[in-house]
């Protein structure tokens, strides 16, 4: 069940950014600052929790999901260390994300040919 | 048409009659379709971690997100991502798949240009903006959580 709301979910996410692509014609650069902002937007009001516990990796794998993550890790530290944890915090739940990023993405740079 | 001379006012009119009109729904259904399946694999990714190495349900986000941007990293390599995102448009953009294909993409790129100029400068070209503008949302965002949560 978790995996048909994971698609629903993931799905629909990916069609309203489809529609700000085609309806009002933003690049995906913006597309995608715009789904991590809102991401950290909802996260602020506690929505993106259940919408998580409801369609899992339908929530995580999108892209708002950073947002969301970047914020989650930063009230975590700023309830321990007060105005700093913000910024302590705040690539706290998203390193793992980030670090792979760079990693894979230096290494396949320099393996691979660029193609067309 | 009518014949009215272009000029800087007129010419963002007349530019769009010429474009092609997007077929918007067939669009919509295709990332819709890719966009869930690149989801469902995630989600399949999380329950194998739960289930074979024993992460908690919280924590298999990580090892499910590095194993996304890994395949997705590959797969702009050899020239199977952008494909992919030619046919499913925000589909493959959206997903965290979509942020390594933009880290990936730019760096090859650029790779002509040397290892330090080329690939390690041009990295974040198209995914700084991702950063940058996630974390200074969530930093106002938090900012204003924690002087919430001080006054009440």
């Amino acid at each position: 069940m978790t995996f048909l709301w994971a698609f629903i979910v993931g799905g629909s996410i990916c069609v309203i950014g489809q529609i700000l692509l085609d309806v009002f014609k933003l690049t995906p650069a913006h597309v995608m600052s715009s789904f991590v902002v809102a991401g950290a937007v909802l996260d602020a009001f506690d929505l993106y929790d259940n919408l998580i516990e409801f369609a899992g990796a339908g929530a995580t794998v999108p892209i708002t999901s950073f947002g969301h993550s970047l914020l989650h890790g930063a009230m975590e530290q700023a309830d321990e260390h007060g105005f700093i944890g913000v910024a302590v915090g705040i690539f706290e739940l998203t390193s793992a994300g980030i670090a792979s990023a760079i990693l894979f993405g230096f290494i396949v740079a320099v393996i691979f040919k660029p193609k067309g | 048409m009518d014949k009215q001379p272009l000029n800087e006012k007129n010419f963002d009119k007349a530019r769009k009659s010429y474009q092609p009109k997007p077929p918007y729904v067939m669009n919509c259904i295709k990332a819709f379709i890719v966009g869930g399946l690149i989801c469902v694999f995630g989600e399949l990714l999380t329950q194998m971690y739960i289930h074979w190495f024993d992460y908690s349900e919280k924590n298999a986000i990580n090892p499910t997100v590095a194993t996304l941007i890994l395949l997705s990293a590959l797969a702009t390599g050899f020239g199977v991502y952008d494909k992919l995102g030619q046919f499913a448009g925000a589909g493959s953009a959206v997903p965290v798949t979509g942020f390594a294909n933009s880290i990936t993409s730019a760096a090859l790129e650029h790779k002509s240009e040397g290892l330090v100029l080329g690939v390690a400068t041009n990295l974040f070209k198209l995914a700084g903006s991702v950063i940058v503008f996630g974390v200074v949302a969530a930093y106002v965002l938090g900012i204003i959580r924690y002087v919430w949560s001080l006054i009440f």
